[in-house]
């Protein structure tokens, strides 16, 4: 009993904060369903009207299919960050708690601790390394976005993201070349463009190899 | 593929024309509706069409039941993706918010649809929604709106083109032919964004269980509506931005949005596609096997009383030579 003592009184000592975050949640729930709900009264208006079938179900809705957010009932500083790392063909980490992230924005690396304030940033080609503990899990991005959200949450969208250790260097370095042999031959801006972002996203992978 | 569509489809009709039928009658009903008049003093033509259909329809449970396993196999790789795909949309909507109710008056109203039929509801129900969609957001609010329209996938584009006329901007079909891909969605985003709009709307069926599927819509806003938005609702304020100006991350923002909606609209209707035809053909192939049934019942009737006739013919004919 005893042992839980300092937790319930934790627990009690929190019990007000967090009351006030569920309702800044809820506050903000209700500021973005006010859409859904408009869409729903005109949706059921203009059946009544016979505007369409009258047996047709409204239909649902992206915020429907959210994932709960987990909740933080700490006040003050997490010891921790929740993190969420995406690609559009997998979910590398999904509310993982790691100890700092260091992600490669457009104008310059920046590592998120706990408590980080909230900031969105484009991601340019380079690795992203995540630490727990003593262990750090490094991958190389090619382009996405970060957002950093207040309680210590941050989320990573990569368009395409690989372990550091499954890039091969030879390949690497052959394309580099093919990419400089291109823009040399470009012939229109297009092709001056994508030979431009190969060159980029290339370099960036020779760079994260350390070459 | 397209051969087996088309028997599918004629199985569909004779299979209604059978239940409508009872199962006595059906041989007749069946020689006299071809039009197929056996010659005089020929008894066992009735009985040949009936083989010949009951063949016909052993075919036609075979292709439908071999439909059902192709839609099945492809089903759980469909399925993979669209759960993987969970999760590359949701900083933006938690960011950037869903609004489907938005009040603008450029709108654009885009509807996922399949390439392929011979998959239950899918089609006609996003096609519903999507005529609702138009009426519901012309409601909203007081101002003129313009509507105008895109469609990805054939069938969509049969359902509904007559009815869009020239607000049909573009149309792209057989996308899902090699598999969805982020580009493929990114290509079609791109496309998208050359249409002048303020709010587009994708329609798509959300791939519930092999079962069912649940019409789902995503609202995606244009730039110009996000700073607009950001302005008067201050949902980027506490957000810290590195560029001195928002707009040109909002536009960033908002084609990775459209993108990422289309990506994952596409996954899921497929997904659904595939659950719909799997339970489409799976019935189409027990009606067949009913079919059958009835059929091979019906001949083997039809086959004893031939062979009681004879023997009656027989016996008669011995006993009047008796007497």
């Amino acid at each position: 009993m005893l042992r839980q003592a300092s937790r319930m009184l934790v627990q009690r000592a929190t019990a007000g904060a967090t009351r006030q975050i569920t309702v800044g949640a809820a506050l903000r729930e209700e500021a973005t369903t006010d859409h859904a709900k408009t869409y729903l009264d005109a949706f059921e208006k203009a059946q009544g009207e016979g505007a369409f079938q009258a047996n047709l179900v409204p239909p649902a809705f992206m915020k429907d299919w959210m994932k709960k957010a987990p909740e933080t009932t700490t006040t003050g500083i997490a010891d921790k960050l929740t993190f969420n790392f995406y690609m559009p063909h997998g979910v590398e980490m999904n509310n993982a708690e790691v100890d700092m992230v260091l992600v490669p924005g457009k104008d310059g690396d920046f590592g998120i601790l706990p408590g980080h304030v909230p900031t969105v940033s484009q991601l340019r080609p380079g690795v992203i390394s995540v630490t727990t503990g003593s262990e750090t899990s490094k991958y190389f991005v090619s382009s996405g976005f970060a957002f950093v959200h207040a309680n210590s949450q941050a989320e990573v969208c990569a368009v395409e993201a690989v372990p550091l250790d499954q890039l091969d260097g030879e390949a690497v370095k052959a394309s580099l070349n093919e990419y400089n042999t291109a823009l040399v031959n470009a012939k229109d801006d297009y092709e001056k463009a994508a030979a431009q972002i190969g060159i980029e996203v290339t370099s960036a992978m020779s760079s994260a190899l350390g070459n | 593929m397209r051969r087996a569509a088309s028997i599918a489809r004629q199985m569909r009709v004779s299979a209604s024309v059978q239940n409508t039928l009872p199962t006595e009658n059906f041989a007749l009903q069946g020689v006299a509706e071809e039009g197929f008049l056996a010659p005089f003093g020929v008894r066992h033509a009735s009985r040949q069409i009936l083989q010949q259909r009951m063949k016909s329809v052993k075919n036609i449970s075979k292709i439908t039941a071999a439909m059902k396993m192709v839609a099945a196999s492809r089903l759980r790789g469909a399925q993979a993706k669209a759960e993987a795909a969970q999760g590359i949309w949701q900083p933006m909507t938690k960011l950037l918010g869903d609004t489907p109710g938005v009040d603008v008056p450029n709108n654009l109203t885009v509807c996922v649809s399949s390439d392929r039929g011979l998959c239950g509801g899918v089609n006609t129900n996003a096609a519903k929604q999507f005529r609702a969609i138009n009426s519901v957001v012309s409601s909203l609010g007081e101002g003129e709106k313009e509507f105008k329209f895109a469609i990805i996938g054939d069938k969509g584009n049969a359902l509904l083109k007559k009815e869009l006329g020239d607000g049909l901007k573009t149309l792209v079909v057989d996308a899902t032919k090699s598999g969805v891909t982020f580009s493929g969605a990114s290509l079609i985003a791109d496309e998208l964004l050359k249409i002048d709009t303020d709010a587009t709307r994708v329609v798509f069926n959300k791939f519930k269980s092999a079962i069912s599927f649940i019409p789902t819509m995503s609202t995606t806003l244009s730039a110009e509506v996000l700073e607009k938005r950001a302005e008067a609702e201050g949902f980027m304020n506490e957000y810290e931005i590195e560029e001195e100006d928002r707009a040109p991350l909002l536009t960033d923002l908002a084609e990775f949005q459209l993108a990422t909606n289309l990506y994952v609209g596409m996954l899921e209707n497929y997904a659904s596609e595939l659950g719909s035809r799997m339970s489409a053909m799976d019935s189409s192939t027990k009606n067949a096997g009913e079919m059958l049934d009835k059929l091979t019942l019906t001949y083997n009737r039809s086959r004893q009383a031939a062979i009681t006739t004879e023997l009656i013919e027989i016996i008669s004919g011995a006993a009047a030579l008796e007497g």
